[in-house]
């Protein structure tokens, strides 16, 4: 099965949720049992954050998550390899989240490739919107990868309609204007923006950015196919004593949020 | 007169291989009406109209063209300098301020956020945000507060808030990022007055086109004579570009300069033409400082508004095409080039401007009997406490 396949099939009838950590937290060595943890508890498919120096989308909660991971030695090499590992060994889909600079000094197609490689099955680039993803596009269709294309509030009714004819992998529905961070509530966006996308398309919508409690997922399971939770559980990486706190407290709020959504 | 240049990006922001969109979904919108409300604004005469009224009127131009007679007599070269240290407020930052400050009330947002590194754009915004009735918050980096002091109590009592940013090397890249994360939250409510030619689309044209009255002053101020060279510092390039842009119709010879810091062998430095390679930061495909895989790295410079990994697209633009040349000179070259104007002239040059001032003695040999044009981007009163510092290691 392709990776663009991958990610379509994790989306069933209950709301799927995809937890986002970034590699490398709390070190290399430590990382991939904490996605297995978050399996175990039900995850449909991951996030795993490429770390960066300098993540624009990313609030403070990640943007430290980030700087940990590239102090414990997370280079590209490494970060990819723990996608690969993932991938093998929890069998969801596993998408990369970087940011464009590092994938276009590697080059388009050697890093769709790389990616493909170890078993990724698609890619997240928050800083590559539309009119500039041309190339990525075609260096992912070429190696079966699903590329992200994303939404969000401000989002104009036309650019909807050609975010879903480049029919992407699924399409991420910013819920909330502003970066990654745990908000007290929901942001009133969301169901016109679940409303607007659904009128216009069959791809799948997974809505993230600001979805930090359970109830807040459950609120929104019906507006979605899927669910991005990621700053609740850098936070509780970032929190835990080590890595085996780290794997209980995220095998907990996995499960939570997965209860929340079926 | 050079070829290719470029009246406007493309409409994908473009100069060439340069320049660009790269930026998150949520400001997708809010960058697209920003490009078509400039546009507007910038066709609109009374618009027009009323941004050469407040230069004029509180700015201060035209900033005088000055022959600086005893330092060329000792140079063996004819120096004029360009004298936006004139220019309220202290720097060339103010043309750009007052111009996105206008049009952020066209817009009709209440609030202004800006970054600043040497401070100078930070109270530039602050000073047009009060002349107009907007709130103000500027982002600077927590080593840039301490060595910009001045500065940051220049704000405040502007009513601005200075909030400081502390993660990454605490200068102007971190203050730009900050800045924008402010922005992807608040943009229906408020314009990112961003300080130099840099950032997505329509940033780069914007801002080129608010700063290009420089070129265009001194074009009538030179007369038909012109001159041979003309120089600029550059940091993100704005003073430079807008100095080099209406020259680019003749044949002056251009030459842009970046912060070598320590010594570009040294690795400290902030010349992201010369020794960084095409990637993308903060929105826009540009030369940068970066690792081989892509991680931004920091730069280095005594002089905090150059000190910046990345550069405007539309000089790399310039760079490719041969139209530019860009040169780098270092912290010591610069700190001697403030003594040497402020002593022979009466002078005393912003850091940042004392780089295209050092460019110049330090070819004096070469430029012999040449006119040489030098934009004196700004005054140093800021730049005293560093300055003080240097001499005391
Ligand atoms: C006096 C002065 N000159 C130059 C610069 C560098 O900026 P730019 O390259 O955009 O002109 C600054 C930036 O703070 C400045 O204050």
């Amino acid at each position: 099965m392709s990776g663009f396949a991958a990610i379509r099939s994790a989306f069933g009838s209950a709301t799927a949720l995809f937890p986002f950590l970034t590699a490398g937290l709390p070190t290399p060595a430590d990382s991939v049992r904490l996605f297995e943890a978050m399996a175990e508890a039900g995850a449909d498919g991951f996030e795993v954050g490429i770390p960066y120096s300098d993540p624009l989308m990313d609030g403070p909660v990640i943007m430290k998550g980030s700087e940990i991971a590239l102090a414990a030695g997370t280079n590209r090499a490494v970060a990819l390899d723990i996608v690969g590992e993932v991938a093998k060994r929890t069998g969801k889909p596993v998408l990369a989240m970087t940011y464009v600079n590092p994938v276009m000094q590697t080059g388009w197609t050697q890093y769709a490739s790389d990616l493909a490689e170890r078993g990724g099955a698609g890619i997240i680039v928050p800083d590559l919107p539309l009119q500039e993803s041309s190339e990525l596009a075609a260096a992912c269709l070429a190696e079966g990868l699903g590329l992200v294309q994303f939404v969000s509030p401000t989002t104009t009714d036309a650019r909807i309609g050609r975010v879903a004819d480049a029919n992407p992998a699924f399409i991420y529905g910013v819920t909330d204007m502003g970066v990654t961070g745990e908000r007290t509530s929901i942001s009133p966006h969301v169901a016109s923006l679940s409303e607007r996308v659904r009128a216009q398309t069959d791809v799948p919508l997974v809505l993230g950015v600001g979805i930090s409690t359970p109830e807040q997922a459950a609120t929104v399971k019906n507006l979605a196919d899927g669910v991005i939770i990621g700053t609740v559980l850098v936070r509780k990486v970032l929190e835990a004593e080590n890595a085996a706190a780290a794997a209980v407290a995220l095998k907990s709020a996995v499960a939570e949020f997965k209860a929340a959504l079926s | 007169m050079k070829t290719g240049r470029l009246e406007r990006p493309d409409a994908n922001g473009r100069f060439g291989d340069y320049g660009g969109s790269f930026a998150p979904e949520t400001l997708m919108p809010a960058l697209g009406e920003l490009a078509d409300e400039f546009e507007r604004a910038w066709n609109d005469p009374d618009f027009k109209a009323e941004y050469e009224r407040w230069l004029a009127n509180f700015v201060g131009r035209p900033t005088p063209l000055f022959e600086a007679r005893r330092l060329s007599e000792s140079l063996g070269v004819r120096l004029l300098l360009k004298r936006e240290d004139l220019a309220h407020t202290g720097a060339h930052k103010i043309n750009n301020a007052i111009g996105q400050a206008l049009l952020t009330r066209r817009m009709g947002k209440p609030r202004v956020i800006a970054e600043t590194g040497a401070g100078q754009h930070g109270v530039a915004t602050a000073t047009a945000a009060a002349a107009l009735g907007l709130e103000c918050q500027v982002y600077m980096g927590t080593v840039d507060i301490e060595r910009q002091a001045l500065n940051v109590q220049r704000m405040e009592l502007l009513g601005s808030e200075v909030i400081p940013v502390s993660f990454g090397a605490g200068t102007l890249k971190d203050a730009v990022s900050e800045a924008m994360r402010d922005w992807v939250r608040t943009v229906d409510t408020t314009h990112y007055i961003i300080g130099s030619a840099v950032g997505p689309h329509p940033f780069p044209w914007m801002v080129r086109e608010f700063q290009r009255v420089i070129g265009e002053e001194c074009l009538t101020q030179l007369g038909s004579e012109l001159c041979d060279v003309a120089v600029a510092c550059v940091g993100g390039g704005s003073n430079s570009i807008g100095l080099f842009y209406p020259l680019l119709e003749t044949e002056i010879e251009l030459v842009g300069i970046e912060a070598a810091g320590e010594g570009i062998g040294t690795g400290k430095h902030g010349a992201s033409i010369i020794a960084g390679r095409p990637g993308v930061l903060h929105g826009t495909r540009t030369y940068l400082l970066q690792d081989d895989e892509g991680q931004v790295m920091e730069a280095h410079s005594i002089s905090a508004g150059l000190d910046y990994p990345g550069v405007g697209p539309e000089h790399a633009y310039l760079f490719d095409s041969g139209m530019v040349a860009y040169e780098a000179v270092t912290d010591l070259e610069a700190l001697e080039a403030v003594d040497l104007l402020s002593r022979t002239e009466g002078i005393i040059p912003a850091l940042e401007s004392a780089h295209a001032l050092a460019w110049v003695s330090k070819n004096a040999a070469r430029l012999a009997g040449e006119t040489v044009l030098v934009c004196l981007s700004g005054r140093g009163d800021k730049d005293l406490q560093t300055i003080a510092r240097s001499r005391a290691t």
